[in-house]
């Protein structure tokens, strides 16, 4: 059972690379497939409903889609105070797009990858045991980080387009401490420096690590949930399910928030 | 934790899904929001303007049924007065028409008394010349007391 159950969840724990050597030219077909199609799935309803919106009477989907724009509307009309047409549509495409790929936590751990093994084994003539397919794409460090460095890519873009190049470079060297004479501020330059980039770079590496967190301890917790004798499942599998519909949710507008913060922190002067 | 070209994919996707929300989900949808409070607001005036318009409409039929109310009390009083005064004039002209035909009967009654009294005295001094005719028949003249006899006539 031990050696059946580390195999288990180490089979589970794998994604499906385009490569078996790996390395950084291999892609995770499962975690870009499935985001891919959650990101479509996202644009292709809210456009749907946007294109047929109706002012007078509007249906369930429009309320339903209208009830989250509204909520990020109000969300970035708090936080962010400079005009910008880029920063909404950004977080609600965060919000929406990370909801829906943390969602896919909800799905029972074995469905999608025995799912796959069938598949694979029946059309493909596949080995099962190496079929892989990781079905929340969140749990991925590429996919997190793939959008926390193109968030910070936006902070840096807002920095400059605010500030102008030669100002944010400058305020690079000469923020957060100012010093009064010429000496001063070059004796700062590199302190202030080195802060500016561990604060910079915090941002991305907390944003994605945080969401990566969550969602990879809630995927193994299932993995072990499902472990257990089939009859005593429900008793932790039900608890954990309720309480990760608060954390894909939660995870999901805290991602949002965060973006919206640092980037009206770029756009604001020191 | 191992890096690879997902990254950049999903950085890719990303890029396109923002441009996508940010050119057809999310301008309309929030130009139609943005349309639909405004129409609520402007619906919320009209019905304020509608309310006090009633308002005023009804203050002015309170007004002109007022009015109308009083306008007619007037012309029954008016009517009344006229009615009396009619009833009074009517009166006097049927008492004056009484008292005219009253006096009028009152002189024909004088009349007939006064032609009446001549006709009897006229009769009495008639029958009192016969009476002394008769006894005196023989012994006047007619001829010569003719005179006599008119005094006496007109005596009575």
């Amino acid at each position: 059972m031990a050696s059946n159950a580390t195999d288990y969840i180490k089979h589970h724990l794998t994604f499906w690379n385009s490569s078996h050597e790996g390395g950084f030219s291999s892609l995770h077909v499962d975690s870009f497939s499935v985001s891919l199609i959650l990101g479509f799935l996202f644009a292709g309803v809210f456009a749907y409903v946007a294109r047929n919106a109706k002012l007078e009477n509007p249906g369930k989907l429009q309320l339903f889609v209208e009830s989250i724009v509204e909520m990020v509307d109000t969300q970035v009309k708090e936080i962010f105070h400079a005009k910008s047409k880029v920063i909404a549509p950004l977080a609600l495409t965060i919000f929406c797009w990370v909801f829906l790929m943390n969602a896919m936590d909800m799905l029972p751990v074995d469905l999608i990858p025995m799912a796959a093994q069938w598949i694979g084994f029946t059309f493909f003539g596949a080995d099962p045991h190496h079929v892989y397919f990781r079905v929340v794409p969140s749990a991925d460090v590429n996919v997190t980080f793939g959008l926390s460095i193109s968030v910070l890519i936006c902070i840096i873009g807002f920095s400059i387009s605010a500030k102008g190049l030669g100002g944010w470079i400058k305020e690079l060297f000469t923020a957060p401490f100012h010093a009064s004479g010429p000496v001063g501020t070059i004796l700062l330059a590199p302190a202030n420096f080195a802060l500016q980039m561990v604060e910079l770079l915090a941002k991305p590496i907390s944003l994605s690590l945080r969401l990566f967190g969550n969602m990879y301890s809630g995927e193994l917790i299932f993995i072990l949930i499902a472990l257990l004798p089939w009859a005593a499942q429900w008793l932790l599998g039900a608890p954990w399910a309720i309480f990760h519909i608060l954390v894909i949710t939660l995870q999901a507008f805290v991602f949002m928030m965060l973006t919206i913060v640092y980037l009206s922190l770029a756009v604001e002067k020191h | 934790m191992e890096f690879n070209v997902t990254l950049l994919g999903q950085a890719i996707t990303f890029a396109i899904l923002v441009w996508f929300t940010m050119k057809f989900v999310w301008p309309p949808l929030t130009n139609m929001m943005e349309e639909r409070a405004k129409r609520i607001a402007d619906g919320l005036a009209a019905a304020e303007r509608g309310k006090q318009d009633l308002e005023a409409a009804e203050k002015r039929v309170a007004d002109e049924l007022r009015q109308a109310k009083q306008q007619a009390t007037e012309l029954i009083l008016a009517a009344e007065k006229r009615a009396n005064q009619i009833v009074e004039e009517a009166k006097d002209a049927a008492r004056t028409e009484g008292a005219k035909l009253v006096t009028e009967a009152k002189s024909q009654i004088d009349q007939e008394v006064l032609r009446a009294k001549e006709a009897l005295r006229e009769q009495v001094a008639g029958l009192a010349v016969a009476g002394a005719e008769k006894i005196l028949r023989k012994e006047i003249d007619a001829a010569k007391h003719a005179d006599l006899l008119a005094s006496i006539k007109a005596e009575f």
